[in-house]
């Protein structure tokens, strides 16, 4: 297990492995800790056990762990939904305890798992609303008025990038997961955020779907060095579109490098608990991970 | 991988010079534009003047329109309302039905703006201060008001909403922390704290009524079944200008109470703090119900029917259906208390046993035909 604990000197390995600009972290987590409060039953337990780690800006960081490992409990510390009960973030050099919400917002933009859209909002309406943090500041009118001309040019290049335009004025509640999934993408996108969190942004996409999503979110890293943190549990789409791969397991970092350095089958057998093959994606030569055939005979 | 630009640790480049070519994407009403706002709000505007006079015409002597104009323009022209020296039908119009009818406008405009504050809030469109007990939260604490001393004449007694208020935020806060206590309460929980809140106020506000004199009690019964009756004018101008101020807050918060609409977690990730935004919109709500209730009792349904209707032809986005549910609410209630008025002429109806016989069914429709929606 002393292999496995490497999280620490992670920055020293990168160094060589990655070409990563290096700038002021995205993201710099210090011992962490998060549990749930009001869950008696296992109180003790903690979701998020004493993580440290960074994002540097401009990369695509997946983070991939069994079930119940604390993915999107860790995410949601990301987007301070939650906040952890000890240690520190920053972001981009500043607290995140001490932001306000609206700062966040500006700078932070989340995409979570499937939400239920329950008032018949158009989808240009709901992408519109991502320019809500750039409001007008302090003023007691910041509730009202109007977006302005840039806030409806930006979210109509948001749903160009995700391919919604189509949509536009279709209710929220109307669409399918996918297409919604998108709208929200979209919206998160509308913020202009300098990094953007999604929670297992392709689970309700078709292939094709999947794919423009990760391309857009690898070109947005491109062309405007957007930090990208997501969770996901496809381990080959983590493999193909991630710069670095964070390996969580019950709250602890197991592992965090580039995808050669995570995607191992020794390393995915002990955290996964199940054998797996790895070998090389035909085209970028990146790990691809494969369940073998069950074969009782084999003793497996 | 080459080296990034300088964009990267600064401030991301504005797009507004490359999109210039694009506009056009938003143009057929997916999004609210100023037209529609001001036309829409125009036309309901123009209805609700148009409603009232024939909301003036009905009564136990009908009153010709001819006459009312004449009546109308002639005081807004003086601008002093007659002194009831002139003929019995001017002094009926001017001192008992324009007054009832602008008290029932400003109270459908304030429940049904409540009505959709609630549902946004609550994130449940079922939601209504009548049926989540806010409203007999109010008439709890009016009640107790009326008990404290004060008379049966409510719009006269300038303590009553401030007993209102303090027993509709009563049963907000319970409503409040049942809804903050999980992600997103299901509906059937909030509506069974609504009955449950709804039983306990009305044993407590019977308890009250069965201790007070004869005459005061027949009083509060009626008033408790939701009645208008003709204030005057100042009564109504102070509660005129504690609405509108109310009103005007809420009005405030109508982008805020779009984003609250997509539920808590997605409103704090577009920059909401949620708790402040939350706990001021239930206290402009509380104060609101409080003195609907304390001048006209329980009228019910008024704000959930509107909002609904409302929102089929405005969408969701609350710039528009929280200013139109304004004017559609005060026009339905303007409306229901003509009926009341008049259906059984002379003898009255409580304007609220009609909006409930007009609200209930709608709400049934709603729960039993529409349950896929609202689950």
């Amino acid at each position: 297990m002393s292999e496995l604990s490497g999280g620490r000197s992670e920055q020293e390995v990168m160094a060589g492995s990655v070409d990563v600009i290096k700038l002021s972290p995205a993201y710099d987590v210090q011992a962490i800790r998060f549990r749930y409060q009001s869950r008696e039953s296992d109180a003790s337990r903690w979701i998020l056990d004493d993580l440290s780690f960074a994002v540097h800006a401009g990369e695509v960081l997946g983070i991939v762990g069994p079930n119940g490992s604390g993915k999107t409990s860790l995410l949601k510390v990301l987007a301070r939904l939650l906040r952890p009960v000890q240690g520190r973030i920053d972001v981009f050099g500043r607290e995140l305890a001490a932001m306000t919400q609206q700062e966040i917002a500006c700078a932070v933009g989340v995409v979570q798992q499937d939400t239920q859209q329950l008032f018949p909002f158009t989808v240009a309406e709901t992408v519109l609303m991502g320019r809500f943090p750039h409001r007008p500041r302090g003023r007691w009118t910041s509730g009202f008025g109007w977006e302005s001309r840039e806030d409806v040019a930006i979210a109509e290049e948001a749903m160009m990038r995700v391919d919604i335009v189509h949509l536009a004025h279709r209710a929220v509640t109307d669409l399918s997961g996918g297409e919604r999934q998108r709208a929200m993408i979209a919206r998160a996108l509308a913020q202009t955020p300098k990094v953007l969190l999604l929670d297992e942004p392709t689970a309700f996409l078709d292939l094709q779907h999947q794919v423009d999503i990760c391309s857009v979110l690898v070109r947005l890293k491109e062309e405007r060095c957007l930090t990208v943190v997501l969770v996901s549990h496809d381990l080959n789409l983590v493999s193909q579109y991630c710069d670095r791969i964070l390996l969580l397991d019950q709250g602890r970092v197991v592992r965090i490098g580039c995808p050669e350095e995570v995607i191992r089958p020794e390393t995915l057998e002990t955290v996964y608990r199940c054998r797996v093959l790895v070998d090389r994606h035909p085209q970028t030569g990146l790990p691809r991970v494969t369940l073998p055939r069950h074969n009782p005979a084999a003793g497996m | 991988m080459t080296v990034q630009s300088s964009a990267c640790a600064g401030v991301l480049p504005s797009e507004s010079g490359r999109v210039v070519a694009k506009s056009g994407i938003m143009a057929q009403g997916a999004i609210l534009t100023n037209t529609r706002w001001m036309a829409t709000l125009a036309i309901l505007a123009l209805t609700a003047i148009a409603a009232s006079v024939v909301c003036l015409h009905f009564g136990a002597q009908p009153i010709a329109y001819a006459e009312i104009v004449r009546a109308l323009v002639d005081t807004l022209s003086r601008k002093e309302i007659n002194d009831g020296t002139s003929d019995v039908a001017t002094t009926i119009l001017l001192h008992v039905r324009l007054p009832r009818m602008l008290l029932g406008f400003l109270v459908g405009c304030s429940l049904a703006t409540v009505g959709v504050a609630l549902q946004a809030l609550l994130r449940n469109p079922l939601a209504d201060p009548y049926v989540l007990g806010v409203s007999s939260g109010a008439a709890l604490g009016a009640a107790v008001g009326v008990l404290l001393g004060a008379g049966t004449t409510f719009l006269a007694e300038t303590a009553l909403p401030a007993y209102g208020f303090a027993g509709g935020l009563l049963a907000l806060v319970v409503v409040y922390r049942m809804a903050a206590s999980d992600e997103q309460l299901p509906i059937h929980s909030l509506l069974l704290t609504g009955v449950i809140l709804n039983a306990i106020f009305s044993a407590l506000i019977m308890f009250i009524t069965s201790i007070l004199e004869p005459n005061r009690s027949y009083g509060m019964m009626a008033w408790l079944m939701g009645t208008l009756t003709a204030p005057t004018y100042g009564g109504l101008a102070g509660l005129a200008v504690y609405l509108l101020i109310g009103l005007l807050l809420l009005f405030s918060q109508m982008r805020v109470l779009n984003i609250l609409a997509l539920g808590e977690d997605s409103a704090r990730t577009l920059g909401i703090d949620t708790e402040k935004a939350k706990r001021f919109i239930f206290i402009l709500a509380a104060l609101l119900t409080g003195a609907v209730v304390s001048v006209s009792g329980m009228i019910g349904f008024v704000g959930m029917v509107v909002p609904h209707a409302v929102r089929l032809v405005t969408g969701a986005d609350h710039r528009l259906l929280l200013p139109a549910s304004a004017l559609v609410g005060g026009t339905f209630l303007m409306g229901a208390d003509t009926i009341a008025r008049t259906l059984i002429s002379p003898a009255e109806i409580p304007v609220g046993i009609i909006t409930a016989l007009a609200g209930g069914p709608f709400f049934v429709y709603l729960l039993l035909w529409r349950k896929d929606r609202l689950a």
